[in-house]
Formats: structure tokens, C-alpha cells, sequence
């Protein structure tokens, strides 16, 4: 008999299951580890300690989580109406270029909370129009957004170091990069955060971005679950035949639910190039946006999901370094691998346990 | 530009189209049967890795080539089972797919080897080597026809060879046998396929499969034939590359091969003009020719070079109806 019409309730689906996919992906990861001949349960202890054991770490665990927050709402947002936005990592890129732009034009001039404002939004509209375009063709043209928005990825990629190594690098100077933004076009750090529960913040880069992410969580919030264009965008994602029968302009909700993602998406770049390194650099995304599909996956598109999947993936990266140099034979990749196995698992194959799980309910739940 | 310049150009070509060929036809075996595959890429990492660290402990290329094969088949399965049996998000699997290859390519070649993510460098004997057709030195001096006789035509390793084959092989299964024409109808409409009493399931796994052991040469191609040695993230980006010469190609046998020899030239063509002036323009920036191939399937995708219509039922998972 089919198992996959059998309600179950709400702390199965949204608690259980993917509680025990997350289990096994850290249980293969844990193979893992033991497979090339360390302790799995010494390099958790040392994963922990190094992500969440002092202020520094506890720090740059919530630095790399800003960039997740970001990222995992604009792959969101983009699935809430149906659309796999895969280029979130090329819009976070070109969006970096709205951002420093901004900074370039006023560090000399005003204090970084006049240029926040407007770094946040040249960073918005630079990320949104890397969008527009696959947006454009997915709406007009009936072309498959994920195709559109990889391929813009890698144009993206090409277009932001032909400008870092021809127009923005510091002329004299070897590396592609723009020059050093001054105070006034820097987010300060969030020292007095971590200082409020007794840590020193150190060498982390955590930073004012973070409160911009969860304001952006909390907008992110209001527009799918409290407005009626957020209506719009979860009727297109459960039914685009349905939403156009119920009169939801199709093109027109496609491309401003991009233009969102890709805004959002854009935004990331604040935490690393306001942030931390204060310029502009090649390839300063990292795979983020690819990230945020893991983060978006596992939060299950809710705002407090995704905070709660990105300080996860903090605690991973930030955990993962400070793994390697402790452990040299586990290399940074190793939270790649992870990654893969938590997408795998939590993504691709979030229904791997529902039969069993179903044939256990009905014999000893409904009781 | 001179004659022996053409013909540099056009022998890196080949070789430079080789990896695209092979990836975009193991595409085109999945799309078509309706099975979307983001992880390409993915599979091409984890064959070169395989068939590196075969090929450098048994010192053979085909035995190499046979683990490259291997591997690539077995990610092909995972690939399946998440997206056919469990139907799963197709996109998200290939991304898991991605992932891991990139990941745990890098941490087992660490861990194994300790070279930084590197294979050992293996030795001409477990290499696949370039094969010189006869009289091709001889004629290597006789004008044009000779020199792409002995620099285009011969010279080049037994894959790249067969990767021409298996592009009227590949033609020959979908459009000439039964089991092609099943994988055409089961990425149209598996219904009626299903109604025909063909089990859907079955022949999108053979389908999976069949891009498993083309991805396999790919990434052996890569790792034993083209380089002499696995190195970190070594497929760079080509699974994507081939995954857009699909699209353009408009996911047909032999348009495809057309378009990952275009996408090929565009690179050789791009590293012959590195640092090189053209007149009245100057250095023509490289990253041109890199975002070229992307560029030229998004303008193919809008409908402005004819239109590339997909697979009806790609990336849908079959749910038989009760």
C-alpha cells in the first residue's frame, strides 16, 4: 500500500524527519572521519570547541552564519513561488559591486551609518539585477530558471574579475582588488554583542551586517506570510496554474519575487566586503550562495529555520578550520563534504524515512 | 594569423572539447529520459579521482579507466535513487552531487596522498598517450593538409577517439533502437509509457546509468589522458560548460558534439590571444571568451537563435497513479 498520502502530524514532518536526516548525514560524515583515521568524536569535540568555545570563535561562527542568513532567504524566497534560484552565489558577487560603490563614492565624505544605508541598497539593486534577466526569461520565455541563473553565475564571475583586474584594482598594485575603504565606508564590529555575554570578539569580523540580516529575516517574514503579494508568491509556488486562474499576474510576480531574491542575495556581500576586509576582492563569496541552498533546504524556508540552519553551518566552517589546524589529515573540504551529505539528505532525499516512519505511526501513534 | 597558429588552435580545440563532449552527452542521455543533472560536474571529479588513484596504483590507464567508470555509475545511482525512487528535487540532488565530489575528492586525495588535495603524477605507462597515425611525421613538413593531418587528425589519445564514436553511438541508441525511442517518450511522457506497460522507473535508472559510464570517460580523460595526475577541483567548471552545449545544441546527438567543438575552440582561441594585441582593440580581455559559452546559450534560451524547447517531463518525478 502507498504510504504517501498518509497525513502525519506537523512535529513529524517539520521536527522528526528532518531530525533524523540531519543524523545521518553527521552519522556518514562521522564514517567519514573515521574512514581516513581519526576519532569522530574527537574532532566533534574540537569542531565545537574551536565554533562556539571563546568569543573569538563564537564570533566568526556568527560572521559566516550572517552570509548564510542571506543567502538561505534569497533561495527562499525565490522557492516560496516555485523557483530553484541557484545563483544566488553570482548575484551575492555582482552585488558586492553595488556595495563598494557605494563605500568608494563616500568613505571620504560621511560616517559609515550614512553610507550603510546606501551601501544596503546599491548591494540590493546590483544583486536584484543580476536577477532581472533570468527572471525575465523565466516569466517571457518559459526558460528553466536554474539553467539561466547557473549560466549567469559564471558570467557574472567573468564580468566581476574583468572589472577587478582592468577598471577597480589600485593602479601600481598586483592584487585585483579595490583600494582599502576608509572608516566612514566600513560596517563596524559588533565587539559590545559579544562583550555583553562576557567574550572578546579578538580577530572575528562579526559585524553590524548580522542585525541587518535579521531585520531581513524579519521583513522576509511579513512579506510571505503577511502580505497579499506574499499570498501571491505562495499561491504561484503551490499552483501556477491555480495562481493564474485566480487572476495573480504571472510574469510580474516571477520577476519581482526574483528581483527580491536577488536583492537579498546581493545584501551578503556587506558582511565580507564592508565588513571584514574593507575592499572589494575576487571570489570574496566563496560558495555562500550555494550555501544557502543547503541552509534554505534544512530551515524549511521559515525565517527562523534559516537562522537557525545558517548557525549551524557557522558553527561548521568556523568549526572546520579550526579542525584542520588541530587536525592536519581533516581538511577544510571536509565541511564541503558535509555540506553535500546534510543537502543530500535533508534535500534530495527528505522523504527517505517517511515510509517507515508512516507504517511505525499507524501502528503505534494513532493509539 | 599564420597557417601553424590555425592549426595549434584547432589541435587544442579537440582536446579542449574532448571532457565537454563525453559530459554533454551523458546529459543528454538523463534529460532526455527526464531526469535533470546539475551534477555533471560533480560526476566528472569524482571518475578523474578514481581513475587517477587507480591508474597510479596499478600503473594501468584502462583499469583507470574501468574505476573512473565505476564511480561515475555509482554517483549516477545515488543520483537516481534520490531523484527516481525517492523522487526527490532532481536540481537539489545534482547540487548535493557537486557537493560531495568537490568535498571529498579533496579530503580522501589529502588524506591518501597528502599532496595538498593532489594524486602522485603518474607515469607515461599509466597514462592514456597520444597516438601517432602513420606517416603523420613524415608529413608534419608538407604544407597545410599535412601539418592538420599529423597535428589535428593524429596525434591525440585513444578517448579522445572514442569520444567521436560515441557520438553516432549515442545517436544510433536514441533514434534507432527500441531502447532509445522508450528514453525519448519516458522524458515526453512517462504516462503513456507507464500505460504501455514499460516500467518508468527502470529505464530512467538505464538512462542514469548510461550518463554514469560517460562521465566516467570524461573525468578519466581528464585526470589520465589530458593531465598526468588528479589535481583539486580540476573539472572547474567544465560539467556547466557541457551542460550549456547541451541546452545549445537544443539536447540532439550531433549538435552537440557542434557545440562543445565550438565551446572547445572559444577556449583554445582564448588562451592563443592571451597577451597577444589586436589592432585598433588591444588586449582582448579573456574573460570574454569565459563567459562566451553562458552568454551565447542565455541569448540561445531566449528565443532569439531559434528556440531550445527541453524535454517535456524534465525534472518532474514519475508518481504512478493508483
Amino acid at each position: 500500500m502507498s504510504t504517501a498520502s498518509v497525513p502525519l502530524p506537523n512535529w513529524i514532518t517539520y521536527g522528526l524527519m528532518p531530525f533524523l536526516n540531519l543524523v545521518v548525514a553527521f552519522l556518514i560524515s562521522g564514517l567519514v572521519v573515521w574512514f581516513i583515521g581519526e576519532s569522530p568524536l574527537e574532532a566533534v569535540k574540537l569542531l565545537l570547541q574551536g565554533a562556539l568555545g571563546n568569543g573569538e570563535g563564537i564570533g566568526f561562527t556568527l560572521y559566516y552564519a550572517t552570509n548564510f542568513i542571506f543567502t538561505g532567504l534569497s533561495v527562499a524566497v525565490a522557492y516560496h513561488a516555485g523557483l530553484f534560484n541557484i545563483g544566488s552565489e553570482g548575484q551575492a558577487y555582482v552585488g558586492g559591486l553595488g556595495a563598494a560603490l557605494a563605500s568608494l563614492a563616500l568613505d571620504h565624505y560621511v560616517p559609515w551609518y550614512v553610507t550603510m544605508p546606501f551601501a544596503v541598497i546599491g548591494a540590493a539593486i546590483f544583486g536584484a539585477a543580476w536577477a532581472l534577466i533570468p527572471a525575465w526569461l523565466q516569466a517571457k520565455r518559459g526558460s528553466h530558471i536554474v539553467i539561466t541563473t547557473i549560466m549567469f553565475n559564471f558570467i557574472g564571475a567573468a564580468m566581476m574579475v574583468y572589472l577587478l583586474v582592468h577598471v577597480l584594482i589600485v593602479p601600481g598594485k598586483m592584487a585585483p582588488e579595490t583600494r582599502v575603504f576608509l572608516e566612514g565606508g566600513q560596517l563596524p564590529k559588533l565587539d559590545w554583542l559579544i562583550a555583553m555575554f562576557g567574550g572578546k570578539i579578538g580577530a572575528a569580523p562579526f559585524n553590524v551586517s548580522f542585525l541587518i540580516a535579521l531585520v531581513m529575516c524579519a521583513a522576509v517574514w511579513v512579506l510571505i506570510w503577511r502580505t497579499k503579494f506574499g499570498y501571491e508568491i505562495r499561491t504561484l509556488g503551490a499552483s501556477p496554474t491555480a495562481a493564474v486562474y485566480a487572476g495573480i499576474p504571472y510574469v510580474k510576480t516571477v520577476i519581482i519575487t526574483m528581483l527580491i531574491s536577488g536583492g537579498l542575495a546581493g545584501m551578503m556581500a556587506l558582511n565580507p566586503v564592508l565588513g571584514a576586509s574593507a575592499r572589494l576582492q575576487v571570489e570574496f563569496v566563496g560558495g555562500a550562495g550555494f550555501v544557502g541552498i543547503a541552509v534554505s533546504l534544512m530551515g524549511r524556508s521559515h525565517p527562523i529555520g534559516i537562522v537557525l540552519a545558517a548557525i549551524l553551518f557557522g558553527v561548521l566552517y568556523q568549526g572546520g578550520d579550526a579542525l584542520s589546524f588541530d587536525m592536519p589529515k581533516i581538511t577544510r573540504d571536509m565541511i564541503v563534504v558535509i555540506q553535500g551529505l546534510v543537502v543530500l539528505f535533508a534535500g534530495a532525499l527528505e522523504y527517505l524515512f517517511r515510509p517507515a516512519i508512516v507504517r511505525l505511526w499507524q501502528r503505534f501513534g494513532k493509539a | 594569423m599564420e597557417n601553424l597558429d590555425i592549426i595549434s588552435i584547432l589541435g587544442s580545440t579537440i582536446r579542449l572539447s574532448i571532457p565537454l563532449i563525453f559530459t554533454a552527452l551523458a546529459g543528454l542521455f538523463t534529460e532526455r529520459a527526464g531526469v535533470f543533472d546539475i551534477g555533471l560536474e560533480g560526476k566528472m571529479l569524482f571518475s578523474a579521482f578514481a581513475a587517477a588513484v587507480a591508474a597510479f596504483m596499478t600503473g594501468s590507464p584502462w583499469i583507470g579507466l574501468l574505476a573512473g567508470i565505476a564511480v561515475s555509475v555509482l554517483i549516477s545511482l545515488i543520483h537516481g535513487f534520490a531523484s527516481i525512487t525517492n523522487r526527490g528535487n532532481q536540481i537539489v540532488s545534482g547540487v548535493a552531487i557537486n557537493f560531495l565530489a568537490s568535498g571529498l575528492t579533496a579530503v580522501l586525495g589529502q588524506a591518501w596522498f597528502s599532496q595538498g588535495g593532489r594524486t602522485p603524477p603518474l607515469s607515461p605507462s599509466a597514462r592514456f598517450t597520444e597516438i601517432v597515425f602513420p606517416y603523420a611525421n613524415q608529413l608534419r613538413d608538407t604544407g597545410f593538409i599535412g601539418r592538420f593531418y599529423a597535428n589535428v587528425i593524429s596525434g591525440h589519445n585513444i578517448l579522445t577517439y572514442i569520444a567521436f564514436l560515441a557520438v553516432p553511438a549515442s545517436w544510433w541508441i536514441l533514434y534507432r533502437t527500441r531502447f532509445g525511442l522508450r528514453l525519448r517518450a519516458v522524458g515526453e511522457n512517462p504516462g503513456a509509457v507507464d500505460t504501455a506497460g514499460i516500467s518508468v522507473t527502470w529505464l530512467r535508472y538505464r538512462a542514469t546509468i548510461c550518463a554514469g559510464i560517460l562521465c566516467g570517460c570524461s573525468g578519466t580523460y581528464l585526470a589520465i589522458a589530458q593531465s598526468a595526475g588528479f589535481v583539486k577541483d580540476m573539472s572547474a567548471g567544465k560539467g556547466f560548460i557541457a551542460l550549456a552545449a547541451l541546452i545549445f545544441a537544443k539536447w540532439r546527438p550531433v549538435p552537440v558534439m557542434l557545440a562543445c567543438l565550438l565551446f572547445g575552440f572559444l577556449d583554445a582561441f582564448a588562451n592563443f590571444m592571451q597577451g597577444k594585441n589586436v589592432p585598433g582593440i588591444g588586449e582582448v580581455p579573456v574573460q570574454i571568451f569565459q563567459a562566451l559559452p553562458y552568454v551565447l546559450t542565455c541569448v540561445l534560451l531566449a528565443g532569439f537563435i531559434g528556440v531550445a524547447r527541453p524535454p517535456k517531463a524534465g525534472g518532474v518525478p514519475y508518481v504512478k497513479e493508483r
